[in-house]
C-alpha cells in the first residue's frame, strides 16, 4: 500500500478546447497527452490526482483527431484540487504548450456529459492539384450512393465497413481567403495551382468514419485519386442539429452560464 | 545568402511515414535563430533514430552552449528511417535539421557525436543524403567541415577518410574554440580555402585532422608509424578536459520532445570521470580524472531543469553515481524536496554494496520496490580480479540479502562474457552466484516470490584500456559458453525457475570489435556495408552480420589483414596501435603494466582514496581530481503553501 496522505480531492472540473496546428498536427494523441501533462506541471496547475501506486493527474480526453490531421476543435476535461480562474488557466496553459498546440478556451464544467455532446465533426479536406469541379462531381456521386464499403487497416487487420451512412453532409466549397488554413501553410500556398476543398459533416459512429475513409470512398465511387496527400482539418465538433444539419458549440451550456454572469455556479 | 527551409517539400511526405512527429521539430526549449545574422552555423547530429538521439546529453549540451553565443547558430539532425530515406531520395529532399528544416549541406560545421561505433553507416547515409561528398578529400570550399566527437572519436581511424576532423574528450569548451577559429577564417575571407581552415584547427593541438597524418604499414599488416605530413601539426592530439562542472551547468533548458523517446527525464550529470579502474571500461579510462558537480550545483540544476521541462523523473547520471562524495545528502535532499510533487528519482550505475540499498530505499520512499540492478561483471572471483572489479561474493550476497529484506522483489545482475583469460568454468560460476542469491533471498524475505535476472553482454576490447592488446573471444565460443550457462540454469530444479537469463549472441560484438580497434583500412569495409544497404547497425532487426563479413572479405581482399586479425588477435607490447597518436593522457606503459597485472590477477585501488598509481592522466593533461565533500546541504525550497 502506498504511504502518505490520500490525494487531494477534486474541487472543480474544467473543460478545455484546443487546436493542433501547422507541423504539430503530426503529434499523435499519446504525444499530446504527454506534452499536456508536462505543460500542467510547468504551469504548476494544482491538479487533482487519481489514487494508487502511480497517481495520475485527472484529465480525460474526448475523441482525438487522427495523427496528421489538424484541428481547431479538440476537447478535454481536467479536475483541479484548488479552484482556478478559467481565463487565467487558458493563458497559462497556452503559454506553457509549444506554439501549434494552442489552448483556445477554458470553461468551468456545467452539468452534463461532454463526450455525449460530441456527436459529429465538421472536417475540411484540401486536395491540392485537384480541380474543384472534379471534387464536386465525386462528392455528388458519393452522396447518391446508398452505401460505400471501404477498407481500412486496423490493429486487428483489414476491416471493411460503410463510410456513407455516417456522412451527414459533403460538399465542394469555393476557396476563400477567410477560411481557416492555419493548419496547412505550405501545402497549397501557391494560388496558381488548383486546389479543391471539401467540407464534410460526419457523425461519430462505431466504427468511426474518418475523413480518410470518405476519401477512400470518393476513390471507389468516382475514381478521385489526389496526387498529393490531402490536408485535413477538423473545424468543429459538437451536437448535431437534426433539422439544420449544423454542428453546434458543445460548450454552449457553459457559455450560457458565463454570458449571464452567473459566477456562483 | 538566405537558405530555404525544405519543409514545404517535406510536408507532403510526412503522412506517408511512420511517426512523422520525429521529423517536425518544435520541441519545447528548441531554438531557431536568424540564419543571416549568424557568423558560424553548426548542424549537430546524433547518428541514430530521433527516439534515441534526442535525449542524448552530449548533443543537448553542445546545442545549448553554441546557441547561447550571439552570432552562432546550432540546429539538430538525426538518422532518418528507411521509409523516410526512400521518399527523400525519390523527391530530392536533402538531410535536414529538425529545428528550421535547413539542409545540412548549407552549414559551416556538421558535428556528429558517436557514443558507439555502430553509428558509422548512419554517418555515411547522412552525408550522402546531404549531398556532401563521402570522402573528405572530395569536399569543396562550401561543404561543411565534418567533425566528430564522443567516446568513439578516441579511435576515429576507421572513419578517417569520411571525416575532416575529430575532437577528443569533453566538448563544451572545444566547440567554442573551434567556433572562434572558423569565425576568424570566414571574417578574413576564407584565406587558403578548406585546407587552411583545417590546418588552423590542427595546430591548436586539440583537433585531429586525419589528412595531415600519414600511416605506413609493415608487410605483415601492422602499422609501422603514424606521422604528421606537414610542419606545425602536432605528433599527438590531446583530449579536452572541462575542469569545473559547476561552471558548466548544462543542459539548463533540456529539450522536451513531443515524440516518445528512450529517456524521458531530467538528467543531471553529477560527476564526470571514474577511477574505479575496471579494466574493460573505456569510459572509465578516457574520462579521467573524477570531477564532481557540487551538491548545491546539482540541486540548482534539478530545480531549474524541472521548471523548464515539466519532467516527472530526475536521473542522476555518472559512470558510478553512488561514488559521489555526498550522494547520501543529495538523494535525501532531493527526496525531501520532490517526493510530494510525485517526481521520481533514479540512480543508474550503482556499485554492489549495502550502502546502495539505503540509497535506493531513499529514492523510492513512496514508490514500488520492484527491481534493483548490480553489475558484478565477472562470474568468478578470479575473473573479477582480472577485470579489477573488486566485489567479493560475500559482498554481493550481503547486499542482495539487504535488498530482499527491504522489500525489493527482483535483483538484476549484469555480467560480461568473453573477458580475457576466461574459461567455461568462470562463466558457469554465474549460475552458482544466481542460485546463492535466490537461496538468500528466499531465506530473508520468507517468500518464494522473488526473482534474479542474469543479463550478459559480450566483451569487446576497446582502445585506451589495459585490454586494448587482448584477443577478443570469437562469436562461436561466446555463444557456446552462454549456451552451457543457460543449460545449467535451466536444469536446476530448486532455483532454475526463479532465475531469468538474458543474453545477446556474439556476432554484433565482432563487428563492434572490428570498428573499435580498426585502422584506416576498415573504412573500405564501412563504405561497402553502407553501399550494400547497411544502416542502423545498433538495432538487431537491421544489423546483418553476414553483410559485414561478406563486405569485409571483399574490401580487405588486397590487404594482409582480415576481421580475425582486427578482433581475435592478441597484440604485442611493441605494436603501434592505430590510436596511439590520440592522447587520452593514459601512459601507454602504465596501461601495459595494468594489462600484465590483469593476467597476474592483481588488483589496483582507486586513486580517490589511495595514493596516485601513475596512470599518467593528471600530469599529462594538467588536471586533478576534484571531489567533495563540501559539507553543504540541500535545503527545502518551498515556502509555505
Amino acid at each position: 500500500m502506498p504511504e502518505g496522505p490520500p490525494p487531494a480531492p477534486a474541487v472543480q472540473k474544467l473543460r478545455l478546447r484546443y487546436a493542433k496546428r501547422g507541423r504539430l498536427r503530426f503529434t499523435s494523441h499519446r504525444d499530446f497527452q504527454r506534452a499536456f501533462e508536462r505543460a500542467l506541471r510547468r504551469a504548476e496547475v494544482p491538479m487533482a490526482y487519481s489514487a494508487g501506486f502511480t497517481p495520475h493527474p485527472k484529465v480525460s480526453y474526448a475523441g482525438a483527431a487522427p495523427t496528421g490531421v489538424a484541428s481547431e476543435a479538440e476537447y478535454l476535461e481536467l479536475s483541479v484540487a484548488r479552484r482556478c480562474e478559467p481565463a487565467e488557466l487558458r493563458a497559462l496553459l497556452d503559454t506553457s504548450l509549444p506554439p501549434g498546440l494552442d489552448v483556445l478556451d477554458v470553461v468551468e464544467a456545467a452539468p452534463g456529459n461532454l463526450a455525449e455532446r460530441l456527436q459529429a465533426s465538421v472536417w475540411e479536406v484540401r486536395l491540392p492539384e485537384v480541380e474543384p469541379e472534379t471534387a464536386r462531381k465525386a462528392a455528388e456521386a458519393f452522396l447518391a450512393a446508398d452505401s460505400v464499403e471501404v477498407e481500412r487497416m486496423t490493429k486487428n487487420g483489414l476491416r471493411t465497413f460503410d463510410a456513407r451512412a455516417a456522412v451527414a453532409a459533403l460538399e465542394a466549397v469555393d476557396r476563400s481567403d477567410d477560411e481557416i488554413d492555419a493548419g496547412h501553410q505550405g501545402v497549397d500556398g501557391s494560388s496558381d495551382r488548383p486546389c479543391a476543398i471539401l467540407r464534410l459533416v460526419v457523425r461519430h459512429t462505431t466504427p468511426a468514419v474518418r475523413p480518410d475513409d470518405v476519401l477512400s470512398g470518393l476513390r471507389l465511387v468516382a475514381d478521385l485519386a489526389p496526387p498529393v496527400p490531402a490536408a485535413v482539418t477538423r473545424l468543429a465538433q459538437g451536437p448535431l442539429d437534426a433539422e439544420t444539419g449544423a454542428v453546434t458549440d458543445p460548450l454552449a451550456p457553459e457559455h450560457a452560464v458565463t454570458s449571464t454572469g452567473n459566477e456562483e455556479l | 545568402m538566405p537558405v530555404e527551409s525544405v519543409f514545404p517539400r517535406l510536408e507532403p511526405l510526412l503522412p506517408k511515414v511512420q511517426k512523422p512527429i520525429q521529423y517536425v521539430g518544435g520541441e519545447l526549449n528548441s531554438t531557431v535563430k536568424d540564419w543571416d545574422a549568424a557568423a558560424v552555423r553548426w548542424a549537430l547530429m546524433y547518428p541514430d533514430a530521433y527516439e534515441v538521439g534526442l535525449p542524448n546529453q552530449g548533443v543537448m549540451i553542445l546545442y545549448e552552449v553554441l546557441n547561447e553565443v550571439a552570432d552562432v547558430l546550432a540546429e539538430r539532425t538525426y538518422a532518418v528511417w528507411g521509409d523516410m530515406e526512400k521518399l527523400m531520395r525519390e523527391h530530392s529532399v536533402p538531410q535536414f535539421t529538425v529545428d528550421a528544416h535547413r539542409p545540412v549541406g548549407a552549414f559551416d560545421v556538421f558535428g556528429v557525436s558517436f557514443s558507439t561505433e555502430l553509428g558509422y553507416t548512419n554517418l555515411l547515409n547522412a552525408l550522402d543524403l546531404s549531398g556532401i561528398p563521402l570522402e573528405a578529400k572530395d569536399r569543396g570550399l562550401d561543404d561543411p567541415i565534418v567533425l566528430i566527437g564522443g567516446h568513439a572519436s578516441f579511435n576515429p581511424e576507421p572513419i578517417a577518410d569520411f571525416i575532416d576532423a575529430a575532437v577528443v574528450g569533453d566538448g563544451e569548451q572545444a566547440v567554442l574554440q573551434i567556433t572562434d577559429v572558423i569565425r576568424a577564417w570566414k571574417a578574413e575571407g576564407r584565406p587558403g580555402g578548406r585546407d587552411e581552415l583545417l590546418f588552423r584547427l590542427a595546430v591548436t593541438g586539440g583537433v585531429y585532422v586525419p589528412r595531415f597524418y600519414d600511416v605506413d604499414y609493415l608487410e605483415d599488416g601492422r602499422i609501422q608509424r603514424v606521422a604528421p605530413n606537414r610542419s606545425g601539426v602536432p605528433w599527438r592530439v590531446s583530449k579536452h578536459t572541462v575542469m569545473d562542472l559547476d561552471e558548466w551547468p548544462y543542459p539548463k533548458q533540456p529539450l522536451v520532445p513531443l515524440a516518445e523517446t528512450v529517456h524521458e527525464r531530467m538528467s543531471v550529470e553529477i560527476f564526470r570521470g571514474c577511477t574505479r579502474g575496471c579494466r574493460f571500461c573505456q569510459a572509465g579510462m578516457i574520462t579521467r580524472p573524477v570531477r564532481e558537480r557540487s551538491i548545491t550545483g546539482i540541486g540548482e540544476m534539478v530545480e531549474k531543469g524541472l521548471k523548464a521541462t515539466g519532467f516527472e523523473e530526475v536521473g542522476l547520471l555518472s559512470l558510478s553515481s553512488a561514488d559521489h562524495t555526498e550522494i547520501a545528502e543529495v538523494a535525501k535532499g532531493l527526496a525531501d524536496r520532490y517526493t510530494e510533487d510525485k517526481i521520481g528519482l533514479s540512480l543508474p550505475s550503482t556499485r554492489v554494496d549495502a550502502f546502495n540499498i539505503d540509497l535506493a530505499n531513499e529514492l523510492t520512499r513512496n514508490g514500488r520496490r520492484s527491481g534493483l540492478t548490480f553489475a558484478p561483471e565477472g562470474g568468478s572471483e578470479r575473473m573479477r580480479k582480472v577485470i579489477n572489479k573488486m566485489v567479493s561474493e560475500e559482498d554481493l550476497i550481503r547486499t542482495v540479502a539487504t535488498a530482499y529484506g527491504n522489500g525489493w522483489r527482483q535483483v538484476k545482475l549484469y555480467f560480461m562474457c568473453g573477458l580475457p583469460t576466461e574459461t567455461d568454468e568462470d562463466v558457469l560460476q554465474i549460475a552458482e552466484m544466481a542460485k546463492k542469491v535466490i537461496a538468500k533471498g528466499r531465506e530473508v524475505s520468507g517468500s518464494r516470490d522473488i526473482r534474479c535476472t542474469v543479463s550478459i553482454g559480450g566483451f569487446v576490447p576497446k582502445p585506451h584500456t589495459p585490454f586494448q592488446w587482448a584477443p577478443q573471444l570469437d562469436h562461436k565460443t561466446t555463444d557456446e559458453r552462454l549456451q552451457k550457462l543457460r543449460d545449467v540454469i535451466r536444469a536446476d530444479r530448486q532455483y532454475g525457475k526463479s532465475i531469468g537469463f538474458r543474453y545477446h549472441d556474439g556476432k554484433p560484438g565482432i563487428v563492434e570489435g572490428l570498428l573499435s580497434r580498426g585502422d584506416r583500412r576498415v573504412g573500405k569495409v564501412i563504405r561497402a556495408v553502407w553501399e550494400d544497404g547497411g544502416r542502423f547497425d545498433g538495432w538487431s532487426e537491421h544489423f546483418s552480420y553476414d553483410r559485414w563479413m561478406r563486405c569485409a572479405e571483399t574490401a580487405l581482399a588486397g590487404d594482409p589483414v582480415d576481421v580475425d586479425w582486427y578482433t581475435t588477435r592478441e597484440r604485442e607490447w611493441n605494436e603501434v596501435l592505430p590510436w596511439d597518436h590520440l592522447d587520452s593522457g593514459l601512459d601507454k606503459d602504465w596501461l601495459w603494466e595494468d594489462w600484465q597485472d590483469a593476467l597476474d590477477e592483481v588488483e589496483v585501488e582507486d586513486c580517490r582514496w589511495t595514493p596516485c598509481f601513475d596512470c599518467g592522466v593528471c600530469p599529462q593533461m594538467d588536471t586533478e581530481i576534484q571531489i567533495g565533500p563540501t559539507g553543504k546541504k540541500l535545503l527545502p525550497l518551498s515556502v509555505v503553501k
